[in-house]
C-alpha cells in the first residue's frame, strides 16, 4: 500500500497491513473496521479523519488491542511496530509494548484520568510499570516541563479536578511520552477542548514530534486539525479507507467523491449562508452496509450498474490512493459541481 | 464539517411516559430466571398453606400432647415434634400466617406512608421537604431492630404492635426514593402541560407522577416484606411475638434450649424463614432488572 | 476538614438529641405509673418510691422532666437498675468490650470478605464463579443470623465437636498468653461468623456492582494503555473509584451489625450488651434498655459522620463543598 511517502529507504516505524476489526452482536460479528492498511514513519505525522461512525477510533484503539468494549476484537491483519506483529502478541508481550514504544492520548482528558490520583503519580505509571522507578521522579517534572506547564513540581502534586482542560490534556500526552516511546497515537486529542486551547495542544504535539523524532497518528474528525498538523491523510468512510494522499495534493485535488464532499463542507470566513454544504443522506451504519461501493447511495456520480454492485477496491490516482470506480474520470474531478 | 441535513428533532412529548410495568416484555423479563420462577413457586406454596392451614395439617398448633420430643419421621409426625409434644409440620404451617401477615401489611403501610408524605416532599419542596427529610433520617438513625424490641417490650407485645412498628421504622427508605423522583419529573414537560391545562396539584400528582414512582416501589415493597419477616422472627425470637399465635422465630427461641437433644426443632423453622425471605429478596431483584431494562445490566 | 467535622456534629446534635426525648418519651407514656416502670418489677418501700418521684419530678410539668432527664443523661447517669443492683452505666460499661470484640470482628471479616469476593465476582463476570458468589450472596442476606448461629452451633459443636457453642472463655483452664488468646478464638469464630454473614452478602454485592461500573471508564482504558499490570489497574485505580459506594454501605450497617449481637449473643450466651439486653428485656429492667437504645443510636450517628469523614479523606474532589 504505497502512501505516497517521499522515498524512505527504512522500513516504517508502523505498518498496518489489512486491519480488521469485529463486534460481536448477538451471535453475529459486525465489521466494523474492513482492510485498513497505513503507514508512519518515525517523525511523521499521518492522519485518519472520517466522521463518527467511519471506524477510524476503532481502528486506534485496535493497534495496541485497547478496546473500551469487551466485544469488539481484531479479526484479521498485522500491526507491524518495528516489525514485532503487534496483533499475534498474548498480554504479557503487548503490557510491555504498551505504554514503552507506543503512547496513547485520548479524546476527554477529564474522564481518561483517574480523578483520585494526583497527576504527577499518572504520568510516571507508565515508568513504574516498566520498572523505571528509580528517578522516576525527576523525570515526570522534566516531562511537565516539555508540556510548556510552569511550576512542575506544584502541578505535579495536584489532582486533575483542579487542572484546566487544556493542562489535562497535557498531562495525557506527558503520560503517554513517559518511556520515550516511538510512536504516539492520538484518538480525537483535541474535540473536547476549546477552540482557543487546540491550536496549543496541537502546535505541542507539532513540536513533539520535530523534537523527539516521534511518529504521529493523529485520528480525527476535523479536517483543520489535520491541515495543521499531518504530512499524510487517509479518508475513512464505511470502516474503509476510501483515499490516502500527501497533505497538499489531498486538499488540491481531492479524488474520492467523499472527500470533496468533506472538504467542500468546512466552513470558511468567507462562507454565506447559501454557500452552506452538506453531503446529503446519512452516514452508513456498519452491518447495513450498502451493496458494491459504500457511499453509492450519496454519490453524485453514481454509475448504476457499477457502482452499486461492484466493490472498488484501492487503486493510484496521482501521488496517492483511492477506492473509487470513477477515479481518474471527467466527472470524478469536480463530483459536486 | 458537515451541516446537518434535517433540522433537530423536536424532543417535547405529548403525554407523559407509560408507567414501566406497561412496557411490551415486562413479563418475560420477569420471569427469564429459573431462580425467580423457582422463588414465585416457593411463595405461592406458602401462601396456599397460609389459607388453607387447616386443610393440610392434622394437630392442633399449640397445644401438645404426649409425644414429646419425636425426631422426623415418626409415626403421624413426618417432621417430628418439639419439647411439648406439638407437631413440627402443623406449626411450620401456621407459622405461615404470621410471616405473611406482618411481613406485607406492615410493607403495605410503610409503602403507603412513605408514598404520601415522598410524594409531598418532593412535589412541594421548600420547609415541608426539609422537615419530612429530617424526620425520615432520624427514623433511619433508630436501628429497626433494638427499637422494635424496646417498644414491643414496653407497651406489650401484639401482631397489630408488631406491624405498626415496623411499618413505622420502614417508611423513611421509600420516602426518600419517592421524594427523589417526584421532585424531578416535577420539572419535566408534561407535568407543566398538565398545569397549564388546569389540572389540580393532587390530580396532577395521582395522575401524571405517581404512575412513573411504580417501579422502585414495587421493587423497594418487596424487599421490605422480607425484612419485616425477619423482623418479626427475630422479634419472636427473643420471646416478644404474641403469645398465642405460632410463629417461626418462637419456635427457634424454643428449639435454644433444646439443640442438643432435637435439632429439628431449630432446622425446619429456620428453613421456613431463610426460604421465604430468599424468595422475597429475589422477586425483588427480579422486579428490579425488569422494570429497569438497561444493556448490560445483567448481574 | 476541621471545620466539615464541626458542621457534620452540629447536624448530628439534634438527631442525638431526639433520640434521647424518644427515650424519655417511651417512658413518659407508657401504660401504668412511670415509677413503678422505672423499678421494674422489685419491691421498694413506699418512702423510696416517693423519693424517685420527685427527684424525677414527676409531680412537675412534662418539660421539666424531659430537662431533668437530658440533664442526667448528659452527667452520664443512667439511671439504677433495680434488677442487678448496680448503676446502668456500670453494667453497661463493663459488658462494653466483650460486645465490641464481637462486633469488630464480624465488620472485619464481613467488609475485608465482602470486598474480596465483590472483586472476584465482578472481574468474573458472566462466569460461573460470579453466579455462584450472587446466588451465594442472596441466600447469605436471607438467612436470620440466629438461626445460622443455632446451625452453627448444631454442626461444629454438637455435631462435630470441634469449636465450643456457649460463653466466651473456658472457665475451667486459665489459660494466660498466646494458648489463652488461641482458645479464646475457639469461642470467637462462630458467633463472629454468624454475625457477619449477612453483611458479608450485602458488602459482596455492592463492590460488585461499584467495580463493574468502575471497570468500565476510561480512565481504565488509559491506565492499560500505559502498560499497567492487572493489580494496578484493578486495585489502585479500581477498586479505589469504587470503594465509595461500599464505605457508604459499610457505615450504614455499623449500626445493624450492632444491633444483630443481641440475637447472636442470646444463642452463643455471649456476656455482652446484647445479653444484657436480652436479660433486661426477660426482667421488664427498663433504665437497662432505654439506655442500650441510646448508646445504640448514638453509635450510629457516630459511625454515619466517621463514614462522611473517610468519604472526604478518600475523595479529594469533595473538599471543595
Amino acid at each position: 500500500m504505497n502512501s505516497g511517502a517521499t522515498a524512505d529507504a527504512a522500513a516504517p516505524l508502523l505498518d498496518v497491513r489489512h486491519l480488521c476489526v469485529d463486534i460481536a452482536q448477538g451471535p453475529r460479528q459486525l465489521r466494523v473496521v474492513e482492510d485498513v492498511s497505513l503507514q508512519v514513519q518515525r517523525g511523521e505525522a499521518v492522519g485518519l479523519v472520517g466522521e463518527s461512525g467511519s471506524g477510524k477510533s476503532m481502528t486506534a484503539f485496535a493497534l495496541l488491542n485497547l478496546f473500551p468494549s469487551p466485544l469488539a476484537r481484531v479479526a484479521g491483519g498485522e500491526v507491524l511496530l518495528e516489525g514485532r506483529d503487534l496483533a499475534r502478541m498474548d498480554a504479557a508481550q503487548l503490557r510491555s509494548v504498551r505504554g514503552a514504544r507506543v503512547g496513547m492520548v485520548f479524546q476527554d482528558p477529564s474522564s481518561f484520568l483517574d480523578p483520585l490520583m494526583p497527576v504527577g503519580r499518572q504520568i510516571a505509571e507508565a515508568l513504574v510499570a516498566h520498572g523505571q522507578v528509580d528517578g522516576s521522579r525527576a523525570r515526570v517534572l522534566e516531562l511537565i516541563d516539555l508540556m510548556e506547564l510552569p511550576q512542575a513540581a506544584q502541578v505535579a502534586l495536584k489532582y486533575p479536578h483542579e487542572l484546566s482542560g487544556g493542562m489535562r490534556q497535557r498531562i495525557l500526552i506527558a503520560a503517554a511520552l513517559a518511556m520515550k516511546p516511538a510512536l504516539l497515537i492520538a484518538d480525537e486529542p483535541t474535540t473536547a477542548l476549546d477552540v482557543t486551547v487546540q491550536a496549543g495542544i496541537l502546535k505541542l504535539l507539532t513540536r513533539l514530534r520535530k523534537e523527539l523524532d516521534l511518529g504521529l497518528l493523529l485520528i480525527t474528525h476535523d479536517l483543520a486539525v489535520i491541515a495543521e498538523t499531518c504530512q499524510q491523510v487517509h479518508v475513512m468512510y464505511a470502516g474503509q479507507i476510501v483515499e490516502s494522499n500527501a497533505i497538499e495534493p489531498l486538499f488540491d485535488r481531492p479524488a474520492h467523491p467523499y472527500t470533496q464532499g468533506l472538504l467542500r463542507s468546512v466552513l470558511s470566513p468567507q462562507s454565506r449562508a447559501h454557500d452552506l454544504f452538506s453531503i446529503p443522506g446519512g452516514v452508513a451504519i456498519a452491518g447495513q452496509w450498502p451493496s458494491g461501493c459504500r457511499f453509492h447511495p450519496r454519490c453524485p456520480i453514481m454509475r448504476p450498474g457499477l457502482c452499486d454492485t461492484a466493490v472498488p477496491e484501492l487503486g493510484s490516482s496521482g501521488q496517492g490512493v483511492d477506492r473509487c470506480h470513477l477515479s481518474g474520470a471527467p466527472e470524478a474531478i469536480h463530483a459536486w459541481g | 464539517m458537515t451541516a446537518f441535513t434535517s433540522p433537530p428533532m423536536d424532543t417535547a412529548q405529548a403525554g407523559p411516559p407509560p408507567p414501566v410495568y406497561a412496557k411490551p416484555g415486562f413479563r418475560q423479563r420477569l420471569l427469564q430466571r429459573l431462580g425467580t420462577r423457582i422463588a414465585l413457586g416457593w411463595l405461592l406454596l406458602v401462601l396456599l398453606l397460609a389459607l388453607a392451614a387447616p386443610l393440610v395439617t392434622a394437630y392442633d398448633p399449640l397445644s401438645g400432647g404426649d409425644n414429646a420430643l419425636q425426631p422426623p419421621l415418626s409415626a403421624g409426625h413426618w417432621l417430628g415434634t418439639d419439647d411439648l409434644g406439638r407437631d413440627i409440620w402443623t406449626r411450620v404451617v401456621y407459622g405461615t400466617r404470621v410471616s405473611l401477615a406482618v411481613g406485607i401489611i406492615s410493607a403495605f403501610f410503610a409503602v403507603l406512608i412513605g408514598v404520601v408524605l415522598g410524594a409531598i416532599a418532593g412535589y412541594y419542596g421548600g420547609w415541608a421537604d426539609a422537615l419530612l427529610m429530617r424526620i425520615a433520617e432520624f427514623f433511619q438513625t433508630l436501628p429497626r431492630f433494638v427499637v422494635a424490641l424496646i417498644v414491643i417490650a414496653v407497651f406489650g407485645a401484639s401482631l397489630a404492635k408488631m406491624i405498626l412498628v415496623i411499618a413505622l421504622l420502614s417508611w423513611p427508605q421509600l420516602a426518600r426514593v419517592v421524594r427523589a423522583t417526584v421532585a424531578s419529573l416535577r420539572q419535566s414537560q408534561f407535568v407543566d402541560a398538565a398545569r397549564v391545562a388546569g389540572m389540580g396539584h393532587g390530580a396532577i400528582i395521582l395522575r401524571e407522577i405517581l404512575p412513573n414512582v411504580a417501579a422502585p416501589i414495587i421493587v423497594i415493597g418487596s424487599l421490605d416484606i422480607a425484612s419485616a419477616i425477619l423482623i418479626e422472627a427475630s422479634l419472636s425470637f427473643f420471646g416478644l411475638g404474641e403469645p398465642n399465635l405460632v410463629s417461626w422465630g418462637g419456635m427457634l427461641n424454643d428449639a435454644q434450649q433444646y439443640l442438643r437433644s432435637a435439632w429439628w426443632m431449630s432446622a425446619f423453622a429456620g428453613l421456613a424463614i431463610a426460604l421465604t425471605v430468599w424468595a422475597f429478596n429475589l422477586l425483588g431483584d427480579a422486579l428490579n432488572d425488569a422494570l429497569n431494562p438497561r444493556a448490560g445490566h445483567t448481574p | 476538614m476541621i471545620s466539615f467535622i464541626l458542621r457534620r456534629l452540629l447536624h448530628a446534635l439534634p438527631l442525638l438529641l431526639a433520640v434521647v426525648v424518644l427515650n424519655f418519651l417511651l417512658i413518659a407514656f407508657t401504660p401504668g405509673d412511670p415509677i413503678l416502670l422505672l423499678v421494674g418489677d422489685f419491691p421498694a418501700p413506699p418512702e423510696y418510691l416517693e423519693q424517685m418521684r420527685r427527684e424525677y419530678g414527676l409531680d412537675q410539668p412534662v418539660w421539666v422532666q424531659l430537662w431533668r432527664y437530658l440533664a442526667k443523661v448528659v452527667q452520664g447517669d443512667f439511671g439504677f437498675s433495680f434488677a442487678a443492683q448496680q448503676p446502668v452505666a456500670t453494667l453497661i460499661v463493663e459488658r462494653l468490650g466483650v460486645t465490641l470484640e464481637l462486633t469488630l470482628t464480624a465488620l472485619v471479616f464481613a467488609s475485608v470478605g465482602g470486598m474480596v469476593l465483590g472483586v472476584a465476582a465482578a472481574r468474573m463476570r458472566g462466569r460461573w464463579p460470579d453466579t455462584a458468589i450472587q446466588t451465594a450472596s442472596s441466600a447469605g442476606y436471607s438467612i436470620p443470623d440466629f438461626w445460622l448461629g443455632q446451625l452453627l452451633i448444631l454442626t461444629f459443636a454438637i455435631g462435630l465437636g470441634w469449636l465450643p457453642s456457649q460463653g466466651n472463655s473456658s472457665v475451667r483452664d486459665a489459660t494466660e498468653g498466646f494458648a489463652g488468646w488461641l482458645d479464646h478464638m475457639r469461642y470467637l469464630i462462630l458467633p463472629a461468623f454468624a454475625l457477619s454473614l449477612r453483611y458479608l452478602a450485602l458488602i459482596t454485592r455492592i463492590t460488585r456492582a461499584s467495580m463493574l461500573e468502575v471497570m468500565g471508564s476510561d480512565y481504565i482504558l488509559a491506565a492499560r494503555s500505559r502498560g499497567a499490570s492487572e493489580w494496578t489497574v484493578v486495585v489502585v485505580h479500581g477498586l479505589r473509584n469504587a470503594a465509595a459506594p461500599v464505605l457508604t454501605v459499610i457505615g450504614y450497617n455499623v449500626g445493624f451489625i450492632l444491633a444483630g449481637s443481641a440475637l447472636i449473643e442470646a444463642v452463643f450466651a455471649w456476656p455482652g450488651i446484647g445479653r444484657l439486653l436480652f436479660e433486661s428485656i426477660s426482667r421488664r429492667d427498663y433504665p437497662v434498655m432505654l439506655a442500650i437504645l441510646l448508646m445504640v443510636s448514638a453509635t450510629v450517628v457516630v459511625a454515619n459522620l466517621v463514614t462522611d469523614v473517610v468519604h472526604r479523606l478518600i475523595d479529594p474532589r469533595l473538599e471543595r463543598t
